[in-house]
This record gives structure tokens, sequence and C-alpha cells, in this order.
């Protein structure tokens, strides 16, 4: 068990240093498109992380996170579009929109368990969609365009591609790190326990619903976040960032790297975007790869690449 | 251990082939090459192609290296994809885009980099007019040429009134747009459907019906032109309100619509029966080398982009750091253009003419397209005063 | 009022139609509780054998009974082969390994029919519109969908009350353990379930494929309806799903009719036919959260464990 635990902490050590050295790579080679990608990759890592605090360790299964990315893509667009370009107030706005948004579909969909909260997490993050699509103001299902990024009155420039880069990469140590300190608390604890017997806690006295509500708050501001930075990056933000599709694209991520453990979300990101990249360059029918694989993964791989990491050093 | 290996490795393989610019001309295609609208993106590449070969794959006297890339019909995903094209492989040109929401979200990224960009098909109006760029061109049309064009037609037809039905995105609204700029009978009703996921179109062919208009016209291009027809002709309007069309009827469409398209007119810049050596050629070789496919505008706009890249490579003898003459080049519009000659405007759209193209039955019986009439001459876009360049 | 009655029926046809893509996802899902996201890819498949079948036979109802039984040898092959092993796993498995099934059936398709789709022409019979009351024509091909999939209802409904087979089905609902404990072959009834689930969605595919073309990825959108009508309706419950499904394609056409002209009174006429088709798809899932909301296990739950 003791070495399992060291593997896979040796590779989370190995995933952070990679990323924190990257720019220092990308300037060495003169590859800028590296660092545009892997701005990508640390953006959605910061997602999938958020989901993963509510899947893998509240489990609750939520079918509806890429809803956030759009939330928090849209206030930082909408704003930019009505001449507002300050970060100090777009990214607080995307980060509250998240929050109230996340409270009203928890405070609904968490009267519904199993695959009734999937649906009904999806509905709520489809409405979202369709919502964004009938924005004519703000391009409706053409998405939005975003001229000028953030703007942080000279602390930050988000058009220096390096300085953004470690600004994503900051948000994502900073949210890994709350979710440590989140799951290590009493709240956390109790989240955990409602998890594995739902019944009990309550019997103990805890308010169940209460304790998964706040969770769900929490893990939909952070995705939120992840959305405003996504649009900054892009330039750009549309409906399709909420499709179901994207939702899924995010479970993927989460289930690839392994549910429940802290690093494994980040690792999934990193595998299943560079994979989608790779096989796409290599062929067009690169789902024909992709698929399979993951039913592979599913079949024989459990608990993602973290599980695998865990069981290798054990045997 | 294992997996850090492996993604080590993967990681090194997505990161490798830095660029090395300067002997050979690097293009990047932008196109949809899965999904259900792939049949358009593969007849660009196999026009593009075409157009190498013609070349004899050289421009300038340099070899041409083409780097193919997938949007999957998503506005995100195409501009991805540009954002590599420009960052990491470096690319001189840019050409291809189907869609005009693909194009409108990819747009930044090239003016930004001062990349050239052909567009070979989308044409929003915000490109002709207030988001020209002098690094923009296109070898197609703005979006509301073809159906005002069309709409010219329904006038000189003697149509009194209309209703509109078209997809609910950039170019869809631009169509219908464009119908109404020109026509000057009554618009009944205008209808949008949800793009590009609805295909089942009764509700609206129902309010059509009972709209009392004489006329439906209509704008999906792709797979859900063929949906439509089947419908269309389902619903037994066939005799009751003759239809009208831009985008809907082309050679990749017409194999799945087959006799529901015969007698549905349309208006196009490009037909494969046109004059003009330099057409015949393409049309022949085209079926040559693709045998069983026939070439479509998409691919006469793709086949005009390779043209218009040459055009302006040769001007600078293969040195594409001199942006500026080869913008004054390609503003010349100087090659042999498949639809034959035309100028472009301020905002480098096309100044052209638009057909009527009508379904027959050709000598072997397949059906096939066919220029009727010339509908207007010399058509500029309506929103060339939009656009700061002079 | 004319227009009114057209818009039901299209309604109707529809929401049938879902009905038929519906019935074997709730009851695969509701016995083997399993989350069978490629039931769409099955959907797909029924058109593209019928596409084939009926271009190679040269017979439209030859060719689509050819089609159906071959998507109910496929799913049975796909159920022996692949998902039997997904039984009792975690739905969040289900979601992952059927969503790589979806890649693989769509690029298998590419790969084998090429990307431009099929068509599936009408026999002439079907082309011509029907006069069903005065005035009022419609198309003789949608008539018969309504036709045959109420059929197809009414057949299931006897089957799964009144056999023997169905009385397992039943039973499997609401206790799977139950059965397994009476000594029935358990996994032969799974396998029997699967392929005339599989059969059903091939149905759906190829009555759908006339009025749409046979493409790749045509089951992804409609499979997500049909999930929110067995979520409706309630997972397991075939009477629920034939409910949910009529509503829900109700509720769908109607919208689409009949938002665009409410919104035009309060918006300008722009925004409101941007508005209005954004709205109109949003109608099914807000019913599907107000009724969970209201009834968190659905309209008609089949479980009462």
């Amino acid at each position: 068990m003791k070495s399992a635990l060291q593997v896979r902490s040796v590779v989370s050590a190995l995933l952070v240093a990679g990323l924190l050295l990257l720019p220092l790579y990308s300037s060495l080679t003169g590859n800028i498109f590296v660092l545009t990608m892997f701005t990508r990759i640390v953006i959605l890592a910061l997602a999938a992380a958020s989901l993963n605090l509510i899947m893998g360790y509240g489990g609750m299964m939520s079918f509806g996170h890429a809803a956030y990315l759009g939330i928090g893509g849209y206030a930082v667009g909408m704003l930019a579009q009505e001449g507002i370009g300050s970060g100090f107030i777009q990214f607080p706005v995307a980060l509250a929109a998240s929050a109230i948004f996340a409270l009203v579909i928890g405070a609904l969909s968490l009267r519904t368990r199993g695959v009734y909260f999937i649906m009904i997490t999806l509905a709520f993050a489809q409405m979202a969609y369709y919502v964004a699509s009938g924005l004519a103001r703000y391009g409706g299902d053409d998405g939005l365009t975003i001229y000028k990024r953030s703007d942080f009155a000279g602390l930050i420039n988000l058009s220096n591609r390096v300085q953004f880069y470690y600004l994503c990469l900051a948000c994502l140590l900073l949210v890994l790190f709350l979710i440590w300190r989140i799951v290590n608390s009493r709240f956390g604890m109790v989240v955990q326990g409602l998890r594995s017997n739902e019944q009990r806690m309550r019997a103990i006295g805890f308010p169940g619903t209460r304790y998964r509500l706040v969770c769900f708050v929490i893990a939909g501001t952070m995705c939120g976040l992840s959305g405003a930075l996504l649009a900054n990056n892009t330039d750009f933000v549309s409906p399709a960032v909420m499709y179901w599709t994207r939702s899924g694209d995010l479970m993927v991520m989460v289930i690839l790297g392994g549910m429940g453990t802290l690093f494994g979300p980040v690792l999934g990101a990193v595998v299943y975007l560079l994979l989608e990249e790779l096989l796409s360059q290599i062929t067009e029918y690169w789902a024909i790869i992709m698929g399979p694989l993951l039913l592979l993964i599913v079949l024989f791989g459990r608990g993602g690449i973290m599980g695998v990491l865990g069981r290798f050093s054990r045997g | 251990m294992k997996s850090a290996f492996w993604l080590a490795g993967a990681a090194a393989l997505a990161l490798a082939s830095p660029a090395f610019a300067g002997d050979t001309i690097k293009i990047g295609f932008v196109s949809t090459f899965s999904g259900p609208t792939a049949v358009i993106g593969n007849d660009m590449r196999n026009s593009f192609e075409l157009a190498l070969d013609h070349l004899g794959r050289k421009m300038g006297g340099k070899p041409v290296e083409v780097i193919y890339e997938d949007d999957q019909q998503k506005p995100d995903i195409g501009k991805q994809k540009t954002e590599k094209l420009v960052q990491s492989d470096k690319v001189d040109f840019i050409a291809g885009y189907i869609w005009s929401n693909v194009l409108l979200a990819s747009l930044k990224t090239a003016v930004d980099s001062q990349t050239f960009l052909i567009s070979a098909n989308a044409g929003p109006s915000q490109l002709a007019g207030e988001l020209c760029s002098p690094y923009v061109f296109s070898t197609s049309w703005q979006n509301d040429q073809t159906p005002a064009a069309m709409g010219l037609y329904m006038n000189q037809k003697g149509v009194k009134s209309v209703f509109l039905i078209g997809p609910n995105y950039a170019a869809g609204k631009d169509m219908l747009a464009g119908v109404k700029s020109t026509f000057k009978g009554e618009v009944v009703g205008e209808e949008y459907t949800v793009w590009p996921s609805q295909l089942d179109f009764s509700a609206e062919l129902t309010k059509a019906r009972n709209s009392k208009a004489e006329s439906i016209f209509v704008f999906y291009p792709g797979a859900a032109g063929v949906q439509f027809l089947n419908q269309y002709a389902q619903s037994g309007l066939k005799q009751q309100m003759p239809l009208y069309t831009a985008f809907t009827v082309d050679e990749l469409s017409l194999p799945l619509q087959k006799d529901n398209a015969i007698g549905v007119p349309g208006a196009q810049e490009w037909v494969n029966d046109l004059p003009g050596e330099q057409n015949k050629r393409f049309v022949e070789d085209y079926r040559k080398k693709y045998p069983g496919l026939r070439p479509t505008y998409y691919g006469a706009q793709a086949y005009d982009a390779a043209q218009l890249i040459d055009s302006a490579v040769v001007a600078v003898k293969g040195d594409t750091s001199k942006k500026d003459a080869m913008k004054a080049e390609m503003e010349k519009a100087n090659f042999k253009s498949l639809r034959g000659a035309f100028k472009y405007g301020n905002n480098h759209i096309p100044i052209q003419n638009f057909y009527l193209q009508d379904v027959v039955k050709d000598a072997s019986g397949e059906l096939s397209l066919k220029t009727v009439a010339t509908i207007v001459k010399d058509d500029q876009d309506r929103f060339h005063d939009k656009c700061p360049m002079k | 009022m004319l227009l009114l009655v057209e818009q039901i029926l299209n309604g109707l046809q529809f929401g049938l139609l879902l009905f038929l893509l519906a019935a074997g996802l709730t009851l695969v899902f509701g016995i083997m509780d399993l989350v069978n996201l490629a039931h769409g890819s099955l959907y797909m498949m029924g058109a593209y054998f019928a596409a084939t079948f009926v271009a190679w036979t040269g017979s439209f109802v030859l060719g689509a009974v050819l089609a159906l039984g071959a998507t109910l040898v496929l799913g049975m092959v796909l159920e022996f082969t692949t998902l039997r092993h997904l039984y009792g796993r975690d739905h969040l498995d289900h979601v992952l390994a059927t969503f790589g099934l979806i890649l693989f059936f769509n690029e298998a398709v590419r790969l084998i029919w090429g990307p431009a789709g099929l068509a599936l022409p009408l026999p002439p019979w079907l082309t011509v519109p029907v006069q069903i009351f005065p005035g009022i024509y419609y198309p003789a091909y949608r008539l018969a969908i309504i036709v045959v999939a109420l059929l197809v209802a009414l057949l299931l409904y006897l089957g799964v009350m009144r056999t023997r087979i169905g009385m397992l089905i039943r039973a499997g609902a609401s206790n799977r353990e139950m059965i397994g404990a009476l000594g029935i072959n358990i996994k032969l009834l799974y396998t029997l379930v699967f392929g005339l689930g599989a059969a059903l969605a091939g149905l759906a595919g190829l009555m759908q494929a006339p009025i749409l073309t046979v493409q790749i990825g045509m089951g992804e959108n409609i499979l997500i309806l049909a999930f929110v009508v067995i979520v409706i309706g309630g997972i397991g419950s075939i009477r629920g799903a034939f409910l949910a499904a009529i509503f829900v394609g109700l509720i769908d056409t109607l919208g689409r009719a009949f938002l665009p002209n409410l919104l035009r009174q309060v918006l300008d006429s722009a925004s409101a036919s941007t508005a209005a088709p954004a709205l109109s798809s949003m109608l099914i899932y807000l019913l599907m959260a107000m009724v969970l909301v209201v009834r968190p296990e659905g309209l008609f739950p089949a479980n009462r464990r």
C-alpha cells in the first residue's frame, strides 16, 4: 500500500513539475503551439478536478458540468461585448453567476438519486445551452468573439502567452489545494460519508442534502473559473461548450485519470486531450481507435490510470 | 511507471515537428472531414489537390506542403485548428472554411498573426463589412449574394408571395436576408430551424402550406437539403407551392435527392457546364482522378483558392515574407478562375455573375446540373460600404 | 384549426417513433440496469441495414424485414461479446464504455458505407399525400409510421402482459434477484431482451430513414430525447415510456409550431426568430426537470424496492 502511494506521488510530482517547466521547453524549441495546447489542457483539467470533487468524493454524478464552462465564459464574453473589459469585474461575475446557477439547480436536482440525478443535471445544462443559443444579441448559435482579453490593470497581461499559462496553472494548483483541504476537513468527511452511507450519516444528525448542496456549489464555482479562463484562451465563447457531449468529455477525463484521487483528473485531462490530438493527426478515423480504447479502460482498467498505477506497484 | 514513460513519449510526439520555414510553401486547409458533412470537406480537398496537380505541386518554384485540418463543423474546434496551423505549423496561407460560424470564430487568430486566410466557401456579412481585413480574401461570395440573385429571378418569374425557411445560424440568417433584399413580392412568413440538429421540417412545411404563400424559398446545405426535399415531396406541396433554393441542390446532394430535385431552381456563381478551357479541364480531370464523383461549386472555389495563392507566390517569386506585394497581387485576381474572370471589391469579396441552374437528366440518364440563364452580371455584395478598407 | 390538427399528427408521429426507441432503452435499463448510450447506434444501424437491403432486394418491405432481423442479431452479438461484462458495474462505467461504442460504430459505418450517407427511397404507393379530413392532406408515409408504431406498441403490451416471457421481463424489471432465484436462465433472457430492444431501435431508425437521410451520428440527438422520455415515464415502465413519448413528441412539435408567433407578440421579429427555436428545444428539458422535481422517480416508476 505504501509503495502504491509512492508511485502515485512520484507521477503526480512529475506531472506538476512538467507543467511548471513547459514554457521553458516551449521557448527553447520555439514551439508556441505546445503552450497554447497545454493552456487549454490545464484549463480543462481544472474543470475536471472540480467535477471530481462532486463525482469522485461526493458521489454526485453530474452530467451537466459543462454548463458552468459556458456560464463562466459567457459572463466574460457578455461583459466584454458591453464594454466592460476589467477582469476585476468579469471574473467575480463569472464565479458568482456559476455559484448561483449551481445553487438553484443543485437545490432542485439533489432531491433525486442515481440515474435520475444524472438526467436532471443533463436537463439543466441543456436548458442553459438553449438559452445561450437564443441570445441574438450575443451571437446566438454562432457564439461570440471576444476581441479583448480580461484586463487586470497591468497586474498580469493575459495576452502574453507565458503569463496567461502560469495564471491558469496557478488557478489549477490553487483549486487542487482547496479540494485537498476540503476533502480532509470535517465537512469533506461528512460529504464522503454521505456517499458511502447516507442513512447512517442522517441518523447521526447531519443534514445530508445541505452538505451536498454546499459541495455542489463549490464545484460549480470552480468550474465557472475554468470557463472564464477558457473564454479568454479561445477569445471566443459559444453554446457548444455547454453541449452534453462536453459534459461527457469532462466525465471521461475524470474516470480515465482516476475518480476520487486528487491528481487523477489532471492526469486524465492531459492523457485524453493529448491522445485526441495525436490520434487525429495519425488518422482521420481516430475515433475507431479511441472508442474501443475507452471500452478496454472500463473493462480492464478499474480506477483509471491512478488505479492502474496503484495496482502496478503493488503487484 | 510504464504509464509515465508512455505519456512522456506521447507528449514528445505531439510536440515534435518544429517548423522550418523558407524552402517550402506551407498551406493550411481547414474544412470538415468527419461527421455527416465530411462529403463537402472531401470534395474541397479533392479539388484543392487537383489544382496542385495542375500547378505541378509547386508554386513560385518551391514545393507546396498542405496540412489538412478537420474542424468537425464546430466553431471552437475550427478556431483551435487554425491556432495550430498558425503557431505550430507556421503556415503561409490558410484556406478552406465551409461554415460561416467556424470562419467567424477563427478569423481573429489568422488576422492577428497576419496570416493570409482564403475563404473558399463561407461568406458571412461581417466578413464583407466591418470585419474585412487586408489578410482575408474570398474565392466564393458573400452569403447574401446568391439568395439575392434568386430573389431577382423570382421577380422575373412574377412570383407574388413567398414563405422563407432556413437554419438558425449565421449563414441561414444572411440567406433569408439576401432574398428579402431583392424580392419585390410579399414575404408571408419566415421560419428558422435549429441547426444542425433539427432534421424534421414537418411543422415548418405545414405552416408554409397554411400561409397560402405562392412559393417557398429555402436554404439547406448538405444532408439537410436532402431531408428537406424528401419531406417537401412527401407533403404533396410540390404541385401547389413551387420551391426556390440557394445552396440546397448540388452535385453532392443530387445522388441522394434524385427525382425530388428535378425542376427545383437554384442560383450559383459556378455550374459544371460553364464555358472556359480551365473549367473544362477541371471538370474532366476531376472525374478522371476521382471516378464516380462529380465536382461541386465547393470544389471549384477551393480550386480557385489554390490558383489565387499561386498567383501571389509567383508574384513574389516564392518569398512569402513580402506580404504587401502578395496582397497587392491577390487584389488583382490575376488567375483563370473556373467561373470566368472576376474582380475583387474593396472588401476582397468577388464581384461576379450569378447563374440560374436546373436539374436535368444528361445523356447517360444521370441527373446533373445545368446552366439555364445568367440572372445577374457583375454583382457586388451590399456590405462593402461598411468595410473600412478602400 | 387545420394547422393544429396537422401539427398534432406530426407530434404524434414523432412521439411514437420516440416510443420505439425508448421502449428498448427502458427495458434494458430496467432489467439489466444498464445505461446504454449506444442504443442510438443501433437505431443508426437499422437505417443503414434497411438502405442496403432495400437497394439489394428492390423491395421496401422485404428490405425492412431483413434489416430488422439484422439489427436483432447485431444487438444480441453486441450483448454477448461486450455489454454482458458491464452488468453489475457502476453506471459511470456504462456511460464511458457505451460512449466508446458510439465512437466505434460511427467510424465503422464511415469506413464501410462512406461519409456521404445513403438514401432510402419510398415505394410510390407511400409517397402520395392522403386526404384525412376534407381539405387536410397528410403524407401517407407518416400515417404509415403512426399505424405501424401503434401496432408494435400493442404487440409489446400484449407480449409483456400476457405471455410467460413477458411475465419474466416484468418480474425482472421490478426485482432482478427474484427471477435469478427462480432458476430462470437469466443470461439467455438478458440476451433476448437486448436483441428485442435493438430490433425496436432498428425499426425506429429504418422508419425514420426515408424522412431524414441515413447518415452517421443520426442516433445521437434522438437518443438524448429517448432518455428524457424514459426518465419522465419512469425507468423500466413500458406504459410510462409510451405516455411520456407521446407527450414529448407533442410538446416538441407544437412548441416549434406555435412559439415563434407567440414570441413575436412580445419581442421584435429578429430576436423572436432566434429565440423561438432555442426555447422550443428547451421545453422538453424543462418538462423533465419539473417532473423530476415533483416526482423524483418519474411518473410511473416500475421498481418499487
